[in-house]
C-alpha cells in the first residue's frame, strides 16, 4: 500500500493521537515549569531542610529513568490509596521528571545574575520576594532560556512513553495501527514525521521567539 | 510500611540483579556503538562535500527531535516487512546506538570547534597529513571539553534502557513488569527497579566526574 491511501485511510486517529501529544506536552510543560522554578528556589535557600528536599527530589527524578517513574506512579501509587487515571499519570511523571532537570537550569540562570543586581535590590529596600520576582527573576530566565528549548524537545520526546500506560497518543495510535495492519514503515515512518514536525516547526521556533522577545523586554538586543 | 514484603524482595532479587547485567550490557553496547557511529557522524559534517555535511546534519536532527521509543519500533518491526528479521537485542542495539551516536556527534562537533584555529594553522605548517592532524593534535585537545557531554551521555544511555523492555529485551523493567504480572505485585518490584537505577547511576556519575578530573590533568589542564 503506497503512503497515500495508508495517509488517507488513517489519518483520523494518528490525527487525534497528535492531539492527544500535544495535551500531555503542554500540561506536562506546566507542571514541569512549577516544579522546576519550586525546586531551584529550594536549592538555592539558606534553610537546610528546604535545600534537603530540593536535592533529594532532583536526584531521585534524574537518577532514574522515565519510565521507571511512569510505572512507579501509574501502578505503585493505587497501593497507597492514591488513584490518578492514566491520562493524568501520564503528563504527572513526565512533568515532574523534567521539572527536576529544569530545577538544575533555574539554579544556574539564577546563579548566573551578577551580584551587583541583587546588592541594588537590597539598597533600594526590596523585600526578598519583591526582588527575586522583580529583578533577579527576569534576568535569570533570559539566561537560561536557551537550553530550556533543548529540555522543552527532550519533553516532547519523553510524552511517546505514555503510550507504554495506554494513553491514546500519537506513539500509542501508531502501535495500535501497526498491530493491525503490519504497515510498520508507513505508521511508524509517518509518526517520525509528525514528531519531527512538532520538535522543529512549533517547539523550537516559539523558543526562539520566547528568547528574542525576552530580550528584548530587558532591553539585551 | 504500607504492605511492603521484604521475603518477596529476596525472593524475586536474583532474578532482578540477572536483569541488572543486562542493563548494564544494553548500555555499554549502546554506548561503544555510540561512541564510534557519533564521531563518524561528527567527521562526515567537516568534510568538504556539501551534500554528504547536509544530509548527515539533517539526519542527526532528525534523530534527535524524535522519541526513542518510536525509534525502537521503526527498527524492530520495519527490518521483517522487507524480509529482515532481526532479534530485540539487534535492533535495540542499533535504535539506541543510533540515537546516543547523534547526541555524542554534536559532543565531537562542540570539543572539535572549541579548538583553535592557529592550532590546525600549525599542524598545516608542519605537513601533517589529515589523519595526522587529527590524531596528534586536535582530537587530544578536543577530548577535554567534549569529555562532560559523554560522561551525561554514559548515564543517559543507561536511563534510556528501561525503554528496550517494549521489544522484550529482558532488561530491568521487563523482568520487573513480568515479576508484577505473576505475583500480581507490582510494589516491590518496580521500587527495587528504581532504587538499583539510583545505585548504579548516582556513583557513576561520582566516578565520571573524577575521571574527567584525572584526563584533564593527564592532558596538564
Amino acid at each position: 500500500m503506497i503512503i497515500f491511501d495508508f495517509l488517507a485511510q488513517y489519518w483520523p486517529r494518528l490525527l487525534s493521537g497528535t492531539g492527544v501529544t500535544i495535551a500531555q506536552f503542554f500540561l506536562a510543560a506546566v507542571l514541569g515549569i512549577a516544579i522546576s522554578l519550586a525546586m531551584g528556589l529550594m536549592k538555592l535557600s539558606q534553610n537546610r531542610i528546604l535545600r534537603g528536599a530540593a536535592i533529594t527530589y532532583i536526584e531521585i527524578f534524574r537518577g532514574t529513568s522515565l519510565l521507571v517513574q511512569l510505572y512507579w506512579i501509574f501502578f505503585v501509587l493505587p497501593l497507597f490509596g492514591v488513584s490518578i487515571d492514566k491520562f493524568t499519570a501520564g503528563y504527572v511523571a513526565v512533568g515532574m521528571n523534567i521539572g527536576a532537570y529544569g530545577a538544575e537550569l533555574v539554579r544556574g540562570g539564577i546563579l548566573s545574575v551578577p551580584r551587583g543586581q541583587w546588592e541594588a535590590a537590597l539598597a533600594i529596600n526590596m523585600s526578598p520576594a519583591r526582588r527575586m520576582w522583580r529583578i533577579i527573576l527576569p534576568q535569570a530566565l533570559v539566561n537560561m532560556l536557551p537550553p530550556w528549548g533543548n529540555l522543552m524537545i527532550e519533553l516532547l520526546k519523553g510524552t511517546a512513553l505514555v503510550s507504554l500506560i495506554s494513553v491514546a497518543d500519537l506513539m500509542f495510535q501508531a502501535k495500535q495501527i501497526n498491530g493491525s495492519t503490519f504497515l510498520s514503515a508507513q505508521v511508524f515512518g509517518t509518526a517520525l514525521v509528525i514528531y519531527y514536525i512538532l520538535a522543529r516547526f512549533l517547539v523550537t521556533p516559539f523558543m526562539r521567539w520566547l528568547e528574542r522577545a525576552m530580550a528584548r523586554k530587558l532591553g539585551k538586543v | 510500611m504500607f504492605d511492603w514484603k521484604w521475603d518477596f524482595v529476596w525472593e524475586i532479587l536474583p532474578r532482578l540483579l540477572v536483569a541488572t547485567g543486562n542493563t548494564l550490557l544494553a548500555a555499554g553496547a549502546g554506548y561503544a556503538i555510540a561512541l564510534v557511529l557519533g564521531l563518524v557522524f561528527a567527521l562526515a559534517q567537516r568534510t568538504p562535500y556539501r551534500a554528504l555535511t547536509f544530509v548527515v546534519r539533517e539526519f542527526v536532527e532528525f534523530i534527535r527531535s524524535t522519541p526513542l521509543l518510536l525509534q525502537i519500533f521503526f527498527v524492530f518491526y520495519v527490518g521483517p516487512q522487507f524480509g529482515l528479521r532481526l532479534s530485540p537485542w539487534t535492533s535495540g542495539m542499533i535504535a539506541i546506538g543510533l540515537h546516543y551516536a547523534c547526541y555524542l556527534s554534536e559532543v565531537y562537533r562542540g570539543g572539535i570547534e572549541s579548538v583553535p584555529r592557529g592550532q590546525w594553522e600549525a599542524a598545516t605548517a608542519l605537513n601533517m597529513t589529515i589523519t595526522q592532524k587529527y590524531r596528534r593534535v586536535i582530537i587530544p585537545q578536543a577530548i577535554p571539553t567534549a569529555l562532560s557531554g559523554m560522561g551525561n551521555y554514559l548515564v543517559g544511555i543507561l536511563k534510556d534502557t528501561p525503554m528496550l523492555s517494549v521489544i522484550g529485551v529482558a532488561e530491568l523493567i521487563h523482568v520487573a513488569n513480568s515479576i508484577g504480572s505473576e505475583h500480581y505485585r507490582f510494589l516491590e518490584p518496580i521500587t527495587m527497579v528504581g532504587i538499583i537505577f539510583l545505585a548504579i547511576s548516582l556513583p557513576a556519575a561520582g566516578l565520571i566526574r573524577l575521571f574527567e578530573g584525572r584526563v584533564r590533568r593527564k592532558l596538564g589542564l
